[in-house]
């Protein structure tokens, strides 16, 4: 047991870190710093950057087009893009339909869709929530019926976050209603954006951010070649899809940069007449997520060093990492929000501000602070609720 | 990066473990409180055999050479069925300070002595003033001769009672916090002038005030600079104690789980009640936390950074200490009317688990020490 990194994982940190610095543009670092968010335009436009690095795909293995980096490797890298407030590669394109083409997939769907994924000419979605299936997903009843070569898709999906800039969308459908099993009459298709029949309507956040919609298929002909898998297995797709590259999401190098921004701004503030950061209850408190922060790590690291894991079985741990991580990033926001106390209070609506001149209220690092703390209430809520991580750790590791 | 163990360490965890299920049943426990020091003489020896008390005593002086991951699968296993005997304070505490202080004679003839289970060590540094300062030393040694005179007292020495030598602390220059002028002496179990009141503690665990009244000792190492090696055997004790806790909450998770399948009420399990199972799941991931954290302990045992290493054991003692009364709680609480019996173990892991946390610096303390280091 040795529990440092290697001398080449630390040389491996050293040269992302340094490319990040080197190749990130700094409009975009700062508008992660001030709790801004990224655009569009943001998120696409560093992939490519990385994508031209060979690093996009970076959890894809080398014959299709990653780095072929080892676990540890990769869980390094997302930790680094964090901390660097670079955007996070689009888990859509690089961990879900992309691990589901290699596995699933006909040599025509990856030669298309692969190297199209890892550079997001195609931004993708998922299409899997509906009103009455959430964390309850088998009950889903978008309908796709068969009509010669196409399927002819049905219904309404909720939740579909970014299909506002979508081109494509994975989308689980029901192709047999009178299957035994809810489970087994479902088929994974893959969708075009622009096909006649899609409606996409916009659902805000209480942030006041647009990332949410609502998706309404209405008579949208999908043809049969962009199924993946066979037609009623789509369940195992699904599965392997939420299996896999579960680790990634504790998503501790976001955390671990909010921690130290609340402390720069903290030494910035001022309360009874000194800097908030030499309040003992401020540094008590950032000292709690201190130590919750080393053990989260010391976790993950396990979870990911564990050998003998198989790809798309979900490692029942990373649900412990789930839980631990969403309450970090929600903790993290909280103490950066209450650092901006009631100048974070003020609302901020992100097109008024993008359309006018006006300055905000405040210093620059005000307006935004208060955004991620609303939106990261979703944090214990998507991804399977922390309540159903609960659940799938009472059944697969407790056994009860 | 590696999780995994060795060939070696997983026969050591092994043997351990075949050996501790074998004679640790709870009944035997309690029939091994009733003997003269209030452990088992046998499985002591027994250790012996094994080799444990040699395990991390360099090989020069007779021991295995092991380190302190090597330490922290023989205490877990230890917490697992909550072994009575003086393991952590002869093995751990005291070899460590002799190993760190000793004149090479001193360690050769100590360390030797203990790898085969000659010799039981305690260390004595706390005192009923300091709390968890470890700089607050008020016991004294005057030199007399080429020996000491130590006067003064020391609180909750663990296993102090049964000790044939002890590692005592007390100081030579300056006053109450100073950090320099400690000092650390051998003194014998039998010296003239050493007082020891034995008491179980409320977990079990045996442990002994002392009175030092012109009690001759001898100098370990070098005068004034004891402090250094005092915090780090100290923190030789926090790694190995946390591990005890995380082989303890494995056994009360264990037992918590074992209770939900079979207790009946309102006609099924209770374990197949949804506010019991996550119940049982927040169990599992304090003390995954937790085990993480007692890695990260083990993991800085030999960090020669001294900033860093005080850095991590606060991260660690606060982790560990955390989880484990969560763990331990929760398992009272899940159990019900029969967790709160002196006849059924829940409590008593409650108890070992208590009682880590309110030695070498609770979880406030650690947390104050981390919160000076936000800046």
């Amino acid at each position: 047991m040795d529990l440092r990194y290697s001398p080449e994982d630390q040389a491996f940190r050293e040269e992302v870190r340094t490319f990040i610095q080197q190749n990130l543009p700094a409009d975009i670092r700062e508008r992660s710093r001030n709790g801004y968010g990224f655009r569009k335009e943001d998120i696409v436009s560093w992939q490519r950057i990385l994508n031209k690095k060979g690093w996009a795909a970076y959890s894809w293995p080398k014959e299709y087009g990653g780095p072929g980096w080892t676990p540890t490797q990769r869980m390094i890298f997302q930790e680094e893009i964090m901390m660097g407030n670079a955007p996070e590669v689009s888990g859509f394109n690089i961990t879900m339909i992309g691990p589901v083409l290699m596995q699933f997939g006909t040599q025509a769907q990856k030669d298309h869709f692969l190297p199209r994924a890892a550079n997001i000419d195609d931004w993708w979605c998922q299409g899997f929530s509906e009103p009455g299936a959430g964390s309850d997903l088998a009950s889903l009843k978008t309908a796709a019926v068969r009509d010669g070569d196409h399927y002819v898709v049905n219904g309404q999906k909720i939740w579909t976050s970014t299909a506002h800039h979508a081109d494509w969308c994975f989308v689980l459908v029901r192709t047999d209603p009178h299957a035994k099993k809810r489970q087994e009459g479902i088929s994974f298709i893959l969708v075009d954006m622009k096909t006649p029949g899609i409606t996409v309507r916009p659902i805000i956040s209480i942030d006041g951010s647009h990332h949410l919609n609502e998706v309404f298929f209405d008579n949208v002909r999908v043809p049969v070649e962009n199924r993946i898998y066979e037609e009623n297995r789509g369940w195992d797709v699904a599965k392997f899809l939420l299996g896999n590259e579960r680790t990634g999401i504790a998503r501790l190098g976001k955390s671990k940069e909010r921690l130290e921004y609340a402390k720069e701004l903290a030494r910035e503030v001022q309360q009874n007449g000194k800097p908030l950061i030499e309040d003992p209850a401020f540094r008590r408190r950032a000292a709690q997520i201190a130590v919750d922060l080393k053990a989260l790590e010391l976790t993950q690291l396990r979870v990911v060093s564990a050998k003998k894991k198989e790809a798309g079985k979900p490692d029942p741990f990373s649900s412990i990492l789930k839980i631990k991580g969403t309450e970090l990033l929600q903790e993290t926001s909280e103490l950066v929000m209450d650092v901006g106390g009631p100048l974070a209070m003020p609302g901020w609506a992100k097109e008024l501000a993008a359309m006018s001149n006006e300055p905000p209220y405040g210093p620059d690092w005000a307006p935004a602070m208060a955004g991620p703390y609303l939106m990261l209430r979703a944090a214990s809520i998507y991804g399977g609720t922390n309540e159903i991580q609960k659940n799938i750790l009472t059944k697969a590791v407790l056994g009860l | 990066m590696d999780f995994e163990l060795s060939e070696d360490q997983r026969l050591l965890k092994d043997s351990i473990s075949r050996l501790l299920s074998d004679t640790y049943g709870f009944a035997a426990r309690r029939g091994y409180q009733q003997e003269a020091n209030g452990w088992s003489k046998k499985t002591w020896d027994q250790y012996a055999e094994l080799g444990l008390l040699g395990l991390p005593i360099a090989e020069e002086y007779g021991g295995f050479g092991g380190g302190p991951v090597d330490v922290m699968l023989v205490m877990e296993e230890i917490g697992r069925v909550l072994a009575l005997e003086p393991y952590l304070a002869s093995v751990v505490l005291g070899a460590t300070a002799v190993k760190l202080a000793g004149s090479e004679s001193q360690k050769s003839m100590l360390l030797s002595a203990v790898a085969v289970g000659q010799t039981k060590l305690a260390f004595a540094h706390g005192e009923q003033q300091a709390r968890y300062d470890l700089n607050d030393v008020l016991t004294t040694a005057k030199r007399d001769g080429s020996t000491w005179l130590l006067d003064g007292t020391k609180s909750v020495v663990l296993h102090g009672d049964c000790a044939d030598k002890l590692v005592i602390s007390a100081r030579t220059a300056g006053s109450r916090h100073d950090t320099g002028g400690v000092s650390l002496f051998l003194v014998d179990g039998s010296a003239k002038g050493l007082t020891r009141r034995g008491y179980a503690m409320r977990d079990g665990t045996r442990a002994a005030e002392l009175a030092l009244a012109g009690v001759r000792g001898e100098l370990l190492g070098t005068a004034d600079a004891g402090l250094p090696i005092v915090e780090h055997a100290t923190q030789a004790g926090i790694a190995a104690m946390a591990a005890e806790v995380v082989g303890a909450m494995e056994a009360v998770h264990a037992m918590t789980l074992d209770y939900m399948r079979t207790r009946q009420q309102f006609g099924r399990a209770i374990g197949e009640n949804q506010v019991m199972q996550h119940k049982a799941a927040d169990m599992l991931i304090a003390m995954e936390q937790g085990r993480s954290m007692a890695m990260l302990a083990s993991m800085m045992v030999d960090e020669p950074d001294a900033d860093e290493r005080r850095y991590n054991m606060s991260l660690a003692k606060v982790g560990v200490g955390q989880a484990g009364r969560a763990v331990t709680q929760a398992a009272v609480q899940m159990h019900g009317g029969i967790g709160m019996t002196e006849e059924y173990a829940v409590g008593h892991y409650f108890r070992r688990v208590m009682t880590f946390e309110h030695l070498w610096g609770d979880c406030a303390y650690h947390l104050a020490a981390l919160a000076e280091e936000v800046a």
